[in-house]
């Protein structure tokens, strides 16, 4: 019954929630344009004061990477602990680094 | 203004809100679109946040003990103050989406002259915070205005028949009378000519972008201010106030 | 790595399936069937709440009551996003909806007849949902996870303003006493039966609870409910419709009087007072709002084929 015409794209909604924070993905609706994406994100997912700035990205335009690839994507990474702060020891006497 | 007119003219601004938010309260789970059912239940709750807050301040000037839901609740048809333009029943979409695109238009300007006045600073500071929730009103009934006007050969045609219908009863928008005219003289509000301007301005402009006619009939409906309502009125009072009614000595 | 085990061990670690991960079929039509009957719920959920909310006795109430509807409509949308990330569309889930092929919470073809039903049906139906729903924020399927958390979140305000509803109530006029008793009585046994049948006949419960999609049993829950809500019925002054009901100090719960099994069949099956009623006031919002969204599309694809080549570039 619903015909194709009156369909809706899905639109992905990124939110920052406060000032100097990145946005984060919080879910996703649909609207017809891009204007409308962003009134419908700001009714829906910012009801309760949760943003301060909205993205919103046409579904289909993200490309993401695939599963499968998570070991050859990820997995070098792995080895590479000196990358973190944590790392390494310092002595005591060093408070702040 | 007397103090009865400062009374009667902040119902007037109330019962605008209230009545036009109860009216919209009504699409909740109803609406063409569930992303739109939220937008629609947002506009509702602010309008009716509005009323809440005039109303208080209107009860606390009158001195006689009526709190907000004393003030809706137990007044009758004859004793609300609002334009016909916001009882008017929904119908379909367009008609509420051209409804309202008429009213955020007129509640722009309107608000954006209370917060600037001086002559009752409580409206002041109400007027600014329900700005910026009209603002994002009008973007909302505007956008929606040029969809449908620009959108299918059925929702052109549909959109300008509620232009059409609803036009009679914009020009109360604008329709002097004694307690705006106290108003105006106390510096509370313009006067209804330069607002009209404006409105005719903004409202052109946004129905040239929605390949719409803007109607040139100037014949209009009015008594809202003075408590002659439509039919609608009281059938939309006798729902809202049945409860209330029933049990006048209950706390809810 | 075979596909399964890996999806297995996933599980088995208490990771999260996320949207692109390989999953066995039964998981996804599990999910979705779960997630949509969850998500027709709250939309059909907002109906009976809907009906007071131009009879609301005070202007706060109205508001608070049109806040609570209006967030389950963005739960409605929160849990159809999340079946959308496993390929289901809207669209066919809300014709499915609308056709009757598809199911929802029974409670919700209840009649709402008076304002105290606004207070039970916060107070007893979302407390049952949040019982329901809370473990399901740490469910094996990541996006079905995430939006309960947000769903939860959102939630504790609804139980509260119902408790609140019958409490003014129950403190108030003989008048509101009778209204806030008579709520009780109709929706006590309808918001028992929201966590399903027994344990002993309930046929998905098995496998979701391996899969991690169910974490407790619905007789588990139940139980749960039924010993959070005694003492506040208590507090209250009211009585539960239920003769049996008894206090075991053995085993620290409460007994609960046999449940009317034959209702809750009745309702499922679309008999129930006012699934007729329902039904058909999401076809018509449906309907009535196809010629809105056609509009909004086909204005969509105007503005889009307006841009020339050189502005798609310059994002
Ligand atoms: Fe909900
Ligand atoms: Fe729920
Ligand atoms: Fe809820």
């Amino acid at each position: 019954m619903s015909s194709e015409s009156s369909k809706w794209p899905l639109w992905e909604v990124f939110v920052r929630s406060r000032q100097g924070l990145s946005h984060k993905h919080v879910g996703s609706l649909h609207a017809s344009d891009a204007t409308m994406a962003i009134a419908n994100a700001r009714d829906v997912y910012t009801r309760r004061q949760e943003g301060v700035s909205i993205w919103v990205l046409p579904a289909e335009a993200i490309s993401a990477s695939s599963p499968a690839d998570k070991d050859i994507l990820f997995d070098p990474a792995n080895d590479k602990v000196y990358r973190h702060p944590t790392f390494y020891t310092l002595p005591d006497e060093v408070k702040n680094m | 203004m007397t103090k009865a007119q400062h009374f009667e003219w902040l119902l007037s601004l109330a019962d605008d809100a209230l009545i036009l938010g109860q009216r919209l309260s009504e699409w909740c789970g109803h609406a063409p679109a569930l992303e739109e059912d939220i937008a629609l239940s947002n506009v509702a709750l602010d309008l009716i946040g509005q009323s809440r807050a005039i109303l208080t301040h209107a009860g606390l000037l009158e001195g006689e003990g009526r709190d907000e839901d004393r003030l809706a609740f137990f007044r009758s048809d004859r004793e609300y103050r609002n334009l016909l333009l916001v009882e008017l029943p929904n119908g379909h979409f367009g008609d509420t989406i051209a409804r309202q695109f008429f009213f955020d238009q007129f509640a722009m300007i309107r608000y954006g002259h209370l917060a600037q006045q001086t002559f009752d600073l409580e409206i002041a500071a109400i007027a600014t915070k329900a700005l910026k929730e009209v603002r994002y009103h009008a973007a909302h009934s505007a956008e929606w205005m040029i969809r449908l006007g620009d959108g299918t050969d059925l929702s052109k045609t549909r959109i300008q028949e509620s232009v059409d219908r609803l036009w009679p009863y914009i020009g109360e928008c604008f329709e002097a009378h004694p307690i705006l005219d106290a108003a105006i003289t106390s510096g509370a509000m313009p006067d209804c000519k330069s607002i009209e301007l404006t409105w005719k301005e903004r409202v052109s402009a946004v129905l040239a972008e929605a390949t719409l006619i803007l109607p040139t009939d100037d014949w209009k409906q009015v008594g809202g201010r003075n408590g002659l309502h439509t039919e609608h009125l009281s059938y939309l009072l006798a729902e809202m106030q049945a409860v209330p009614r029933l049990h006048p000595d209950a706390k809810w | 790595m075979d596909l399964n085990q890996r999806f297995e061990d996933y599980i088995a670690a208490d990771q999260k399936i996320e949207a692109k991960d390989w999953m066995p079929d039964d998981y996804r039509k599990t999910l979705i069937r779960q997630i949509s009957q969850h998500a027709h719920s709250e939309i059909i959920g907002m109906l009976p709440e809907g009906n007071w909310i131009t009879r609301a006795p005070s202007l706060q109430r109205k508001a608070i009551l049109l806040a609570k509807v209006q967030d389950e409509a963005g739960h409605g949308l929160y849990l159809y996003s999340a079946a959308e990330t496993l390929g289901a569309q809207r669209d066919d889930l809300m014709d499915a909806l609308i056709e009757g092929r598809a199911k929802y919470s029974s409670i919700f073809n209840y009649p709402t007849l008076t304002w105290a039903d606004m207070g039970a049906i916060g107070w007893l139906v979302d407390g049952a949902a949040i019982m329901n729903q809370v473990p399901l924020c740490k469910c094996s399927y990541g996006p079905y996870a995430r939006a309960m958390v947000r769903v939860c979140k959102e939630e504790s305000f609804h139980q509260r303003q119902g408790f609140q509803i019958m409490l003014n109530l129950c403190e108030g006029t003989d008048e509101q006493r009778e209204m806030a008793q008579d709520s009780l009585n109709r929706w006590w046994w309808p918001s028992l039966m929201m966590f399903g049948p027994n344990d002993e006949s309930s046929t998905h419960n098995e496998q979701s609870m391996r899969w991690k999609i169910k974490r407790f049993s619905n007789d588990e829950l139940r139980q749960r409910f039924v010993d959070m809500t005694i003492p506040q019925v208590e507090l209250l002054g009211l009585t539960v419709p239920d003769k049996d009901l008894k206090w075991n100090q053995s085993t620290g719960h409460y007994e609960m009087g046999a449940i009317d099994w034959q209702e809750f069949f009745n309702v499922i099956a679309g008999n129930g007072p006012c699934n007729k009623e329902r039904i058909a006031a999401r076809k018509k919002a449906h309907r009535d709002g196809q010629w809105v969204r056609q509009a909004a599309s086909a204005y969509a694809e105007k503005m889009r084929t307006k841009v020339t080549p050189n502005q798609t570039n310059a994002a």
